[in-house]
């Protein structure tokens, strides 16, 4: 879904998000009351640019408006594969959006994510992954790898990962997946702006993915693992 | 002199902290293996290639997590995410001094993609929790896998970052360069081209690692100790006028490096007379001479 398309129905209330570069930043309305958008567009790869871009306009949000809710729109296919950005230290340009981001939830802003296209590895990590809460669109493609390229790296046949992904949402591209394992609070159907505004009404400051993991199946082991860690028990103990 | 580099993982841990005061948690004879490699006929490890736990340093007591670069390179997975979130945890429980990540990684464990990608955003923000309670973090960079992906993304989200200048912090490792972009654009076997783009010189003149040191465990040790002290004196939480320095700090950097070519023009930018001759000085001269020109750390 393009950004327009998706902002128009996120927003019916009114939106003046504009576009520059790929990078998403405005206000809009929902329920009346005035959110705070950035994001990005047309998968773009998130280079040192669009990170620094994002995170002058979080700053700029908890400085000009405290509290104000911040809602991240994802679509990218990854972090910039260039050797000038790593030598730019593009890893410390996403470090300080993530904190960015950090510093608003923890300043009282709700931060909610929503991946309308597309969300991968690094461009994901540092944005929808850094909210209260992520969302999905039913179609988005959330992804670490393709599954042909991680078959060459893993040096695993790709018809034996297509098979293992049917049971094992840890290989699969794929909205359903991460939901499954916590990582994607809810897949949005329908009225998009009644399910914005009712996630940031329940909008939580505090990091439950791998309860709701266990939960729902699809991470079963990590939950158990950091409790066994925390209480200084053996992790196999049922 | 005792190789950081070359040392395991385990070997670091036992040289690092005190004599014998490390306390492992869910420790190998649990067994405690990923759920994930067995299925694809791949190996797996008794600690899932890190090691967790507590020890004082110079009497200090600090929590630590230590990451083995000769398994699958020190990728995160599920289960060895979760011994890092879980000891991060217990660090804020416990009041931890300081928590010191070991960190060697290529970033998230693709054979079990989804739930590494998640586990390194849940360490990210437990980085974030144990600093939020006051207690500093200080990221080790000195393996031969170097530290990258969403670890090199966790490496700054510490308090500081100590590295030698055999250690590479970075996003994407120069073969995922060379593979997607070609070797034009990143040769992955010149050496001297991928520690002056990565390496921990570069990475301590553009102010990305707050202290460089020899490959010596005894040198990484005494770092540790220094920066966990330094960082208690400041906030060592998240503030809205570090962030905004930062901002600055690498707005700067975009502004002044960004249409340089190679890392020797940024070198010479920020004043160095002979850029060409860094690599060659060994750690006392560096530091002498990067006192003089480095870019102020955040």
């Amino acid at each position: 879904m393009d950004w327009k398309t998706l902002a128009a129905q996120l927003f019916p209330q009114g939106h003046d998000i504009v576009e520059k570069d790929c990078f998403l930043s405005g206000s809009a309305s929902v329920d009346g009351q005035t959110v705070a958008v950035i994001g990005t567009a047309e998968h773009t790869p998130i280079g040192v640019e669009i990170a620094l871009a994002q995170a002058q306009a979080v700053l700029k949000t908890v400085r000009e408006h405290p509290g104000r809710p911040i809602v991240i729109l994802v679509d990218t296919q990854g972090q910039r594969l260039r050797r000038r950005d790593e030598m730019l230290g593009i890893n410390s340009y996403m470090a300080h959006l993530g904190k960015c981001i950090d510093l608003a939830r923890r300043a009282g802003h709700k931060v909610i994510g929503l991946v309308y296209d597309q969300a991968l590895s690094g461009g994901f990590i540092t944005s929808g992954l850094m909210a209260d809460a992520c969302y999905a669109l039913p179609d988005a493609a959330i992804r670490v790898m393709a599954l042909p390229a991680m078959a060459r790296i893993t040096k695993v046949p790709e018809e034996k990962l297509v098979e293992l992904a049917k049971s094992n949402p840890v290989f699969a591209p794929g909205a359903e997946n991460y939901l499954r394992m916590g990582g994607v609070e809810a897949i949005w159907r329908g009225d998009l702006a009644a399910q914005l505004a009712q996630a940031l009404a329940a909008g939580e400051p505090v990091d439950r993915r791998s309860e709701t993991g266990l939960a729902r199946g699809g991470r079963r082991l990590a939950h158990p693992v950091v409790q066994a860690v925390v209480a200084g028990t053996d992790a196999r103990a049922p | 002199m005792n190789s950081y580099l070359e040392a395991s993982a385990r070997q670091r841990i036992a040289a690092l902290f005190d004599a014998g005061s490390f306390e492992e948690f869910v420790p190998p004879s649990q067994r405690v293996v990923s759920p994930h490699l067995g299925q694809l006929g791949a190996p797996v490890s008794f600690d899932d290639g890190v090691i967790v736990g507590r020890a004082t340093l110079h009497g200090m007591p600090v929590f630590a997590a230590a990451q083995e670069g000769g398994f699958m390179g020190g990728a995160v997975g599920e289960v060895h995410g979760a011994k890092l979130v879980g000891m991060l945890k217990r660090a804020i429980g416990e009041q931890a001094q300081a928590v010191i990540l070991l960190l060697e990684s290529g970033g998230v464990r693709l054979h079990e993609a989804n739930a590494g990608l998640i586990a390194v955003s849940e360490v990210m923000r437990a980085v974030l929790d144990v600093r939020a309670a006051g207690i500093p973090v200080v990221v080790l960079i000195g393996g031969s896998n170097g530290c990258f992906g969403g670890m090199g993304i966790v490496a700054r989200c510490a308090n500081a970052v100590v590295m030698s200048e055999e250690g590479r912090l970075g996003m994407s490792g120069p073969e995922v360069i060379e593979t997607a972009n070609g070797v034009e654009e990143f040769d992955s076997r010149d050496r001297a081209l991928v520690w002056r783009t990565t390496g921990g010189k570069h990475r301590y003149l553009l102010g990305d690692c707050q202290k460089i040191v020899a490959d010596d465990i005894v040198a990484f040790r005494n770092a540790a100790l220094e920066m966990a002290q330094a960082c208690r004196k400041q906030p060592v939480e998240l503030t809205l006028q570090a962030l905004e320095a930062e901002q600055r700090m690498l707005a700067h950097r975009l502004q002044a490096y960004g249409e340089q070519p190679d890392a020797l023009q940024i070198w010479h930018s920020m004043g160095i007379p002979d850029a060409a001759a860094v690599p060659m000085l060994d750690t006392d001269e560096f530091n002498r001479l990067a006192a003089q020109h480095r870019q102020g750390a955040a």
